[in-house]
């Protein structure tokens, strides 16, 4: 490994692994990618994947998270996301190539995809 | 093969506690387990540190739910992986379940344990990899080292520390910054900073802890200390009993080197700083400094007299500064943020945290940290846990084998240095020993004297000798041969040790026996005077009996006896022959009625032989 010979290449080196641990610090935007087998079935485990890519990509800081089945298995995969201060939202039918779109609009300009929304949970609830 | 994006880490500790309850078979399973269902490229799995809640490991914590499994097992790993780390279900039956309540806790933020808790010496310990550097660096490792190198004189540097108020982890509490300048003021071109690891405290590891979890922390800590004494070699003092702990040192020394953070020209910068590592051999007397010092030079491990001090004339008859792991593991937090800051931390007197290696008969064993301040009670019974199967507390030994014990009414006492010498025990290294009603005093004392006396180094004479004399005195008493005189005797030997020694070790050997008497006289007495152990403990004092009211005659006692002193038949009330009994208490743990006792200094009336079951009618209360 280089030498760091001054205080900024620290500041660098820093930065580039705190992206790497990013999973084990706060990051104020999670990605749930329903896991169950009904999701998997429906392809969650290549939609889970291009959402990591995609975040990757557009240097995005987000935890990724899987859950089980919550019942609506017609409509997976599922994926919600769930952003400090605002309500979660829940997309339906989320299929690999739909996720480049799905992180623009949402993460990046801050605009719900109205037309995969399947459900919205109130900012101060917690889903059971 | 698709390039790895992390989306969890599993932090599986990798600290000696959860080592050997099996963790690293647990790791080995798990990278496995990842491969065949294809996870691998998605969940990172990373060796951490020590998180202190050894009695509950192997541990793992998922990330980023913040999901806590306590004591995984190998077979448990394919569970996990297929409904945590897939499908992202809790397994209940993993998850820390509070034990007054039995309610499951599955979340690291919520587990009472660490609720109380502070960690700033320990921030890393658990969190990172500690043999990855990058890891350290993303923490805010080495910034500290940039701001003192960079924005810094020596001076400000020790000014900093000196405002912080930090005091010496070691145990003695002296002012970490004040040490610091006298070394820097001390004439003379080389100078030396050395790290006592030493730990030697039996049950203490929260040294072995911060190098095995974090290593990082302490070097740089050392670092900045050459920077301020104006040294530019350092020894870190590690017994060789820690294999572990040297084995991540040596790495972190070797990836510092590497970086340029250790070496020559320290972050471009023209200072420069080399650390080596000395394995002791595990004795005792070496965390003594000047002992400590001596081994490192060759010499055998034994204390001279003080001044000149070791800030005046140390290693190789240079000045040197010597702190402990603790200290400087929170060097890099004071300069990076500030003296105000660890200042607010913790009590005006005993700024910071305490770390406690909790030990006993507490729920939770393992280590915390705690800021200064917090009372005992606290410590016990909220991160503790209370004491096991809810016996009554009886006293708690602070300070390892050279401190002192407080009872009941000691544990509403805020812990910070002062107080708890005050109250006749130390703050020390941090060795916490929790004791129930089921533990003689007398016994107790004589456990740590023991410790002591077989670790004096035998170069003085009150501690050689002295030590010696008081523990057979106190053997005497526990055979319930002892009489008063012997425990006047004891304390008049224990002031010619706290005066005489030449060192802290012959110094505070008497301590646990001080605080014992001070506390617990009339356990002493009843000892010499009644022949009687009042927690049933001392063999010499106590008899199994057999309640002939509870006897039921199954003869369970009759056949687990070892040397066959117990009569009795089927429907029979059975009887111990006391001249032959070696008080194993063998039939006390078989009995499944409760009707063998253990008595001390009481009698309760029983046949001379065996009689039928019921029929037992005491004759001598008619009297």
């Amino acid at each position: 490994m280089p030498k760091i010979t001054s205080v900024e290449e620290l500041r660098k080196l820093r930065e580039k692994v705190q992206e790497e641990m990013a999973t084990r610090t706060e990051t104020g935007t999670t990605i749930i990618v329903g896991m169950g087998t009904c999701g998997i079935a429906a392809g969650a485990r290549e939609t889970m994947r291009a959402i990591l890519e995609e975040l990757k990509a557009r240097n995005i800081e987000a935890h990724v998270t899987t859950v089980g089945c919550i019942g609506m298995c017609a409509r997976e995969p599922l994926v919600d996301i769930e952003q400090a201060g605002k309500p979660r939202i829940t997309y339906g039918n989320i299929t690999a190539a739909m996720v480049p779109r799905l992180i623009e609009e949402h993460l990046i300009k801050g605009n719900v995809v109205t037309e995969w929304v399947v459900g919205r949970l109130p900012t101060d609830q917690e889903t059971h | 093969m698709t390039e790895p994006i992390y989306r969890a880490d599993v932090l599986v500790c990798g600290g000696t506690g959860c080592v050997s309850s099996g963790s690293l078979k647990v790791m080995e399973v798990l990278r496995a387990e990842l491969e065949r269902v294809g996870l691998s490229q998605e969940v990172r799995v990373v060796e951490t540190g020590c998180r202190g809640f050894c009695a509950q490991g192997p541990i793992m914590v998922i990330y980023p739910d913040g999901i806590f499994y306590c004591q995984v097992k190998p077979e448990d790993v394919p569970v996990i992986v297929e409904e945590t780390l897939l499908k992202g279900r809790i397994v209940q039956r993993l998850v820390y379940s509070e034990p007054e309540s039995h309610t499951n806790v599955p979340l690291y933020e919520n587990i009472p344990f660490y609720e109380k808790q502070q960690r700033v010496t320990l921030r890393n310990c658990g969190i990172i990899d500690p043999e990855r550097i990058e890891e350290y660096i993303a923490r805010g490792g080495y910034e500290a080292l940039a701001k003192a190198l960079t924005t810094m004189t020596p001076e400000q540097v020790i000014e900093e520390v000196k405002a912080s108020g930090l005091r010496g982890r070691g145990g003695a509490g002296f002012l970490t910054g004040l040490k610091w300048e006298f070394t820097a003021k001390a004439p003379g071109d080389v100078k030396y900073v050395v790290c006592n690891a030493d730990e030697g405290d039996p049950g203490a590891f929260m040294d072995r802890s911060i190098l095995e979890g974090d290593p990082h922390s302490v070097i740089e800590g050392m670092i900045i200390c050459g920077y301020a004494v104006g040294a530019h070699e350092g020894y870190i003092y590690c017994r060789a009993e820690y294999p572990l702990a040297i084995k991540r040192l040596k790495l972190a020394i070797q990836q510092a080197e590497e970086y340029g953070l250790l070496g020559e020209n320290i972050l471009g910068t023209d200072f420069s700083f080399r650390l080596k590592i000395k394995e002791g051999a595990g004795a005792f007397v070496c965390g003594e400094e000047t002992a400590l010092i001596a081994s490192i030079e060759g010499r055998r491990g034994e204390p001279r007299p003080r001044p000149p001090f070791p800030a005046v004339q140390g290693l190789w008859g240079k000045p040197t500064n010597n702190n402990n792991v603790k200290s400087y593991a929170n060097i890099a937090q004071i300069i990076a943020n500030g003296a105000e800051w660890f200042a607010k931390i913790g009590t005006p007197r005993s700024p910071g945290t305490a770390i406690f290696a909790l030990t006993g008969k507490v729920r939770h064993t393992g280590l915390v940290e705690v800021p200064m301040g917090i009372t005992l009670r606290e410590i016990i019974f909220d991160v503790g846990g209370g004491i096991l199967n809810n016996k009554r507390f009886k006293a708690v030994q602070t300070g390892g084998p050279l401190g002192g014990c407080l009872p009941e009414s000691g544990l509403d006492l805020k812990v910070d240095f002062d107080s708890l010498r005050q109250a006749g025990a130390v703050m020390g290294s941090g060795g916490m020993i929790v004791v129930d009603e089921d533990t003689c005093m007398v016994e107790f004392s004589k456990y740590f004297l023991t410790f002591a006396t077989a670790e004096s180094c035998g170069k003085c004479v009150p501690c050689r000798v002295g030590g010696r004399r008081m523990l057979e005195l106190l053997t005497k008493i526990t055979n319930g041969e002892g009489t008063l005189e012997d425990i006047a005797k004891i304390e008049e030997i224990a002031t010619g040790m706290e005066n005489g020694s030449l060192c802290a070790l012959g110094q505070l050997t008497p301590g646990p026996i001080r605080s014992a008497l001070r506390y617990f006289r009339e356990e002493f007495e009843a000892h010499v005077t009644e022949h009687r152990c009042p927690a049933k403990q001392c063999t010499a004092l106590i008899q199994y009996v057999i309640d002939p009211n509870k006897c039921t005659g199954c003869g369970r006692c009759r056949r687990a006896c070892p040397v066959q002193v117990i009569a009795g038949d089927r429907r029979m009330i059975h009887v111990i022959n006391q001249a032959g009994c070696i008080k194993c208490g063998t039939c006390y743990e078989v009995c499944p009625f409760d009707a063998v006792v253990k008595v001390s200094g009481e009698t309760i009336p029983v046949p001379e032989a065996p009689i039928p079951v019921g029929t037992f009618k005491p004759v001598e209360t008619q009297a």
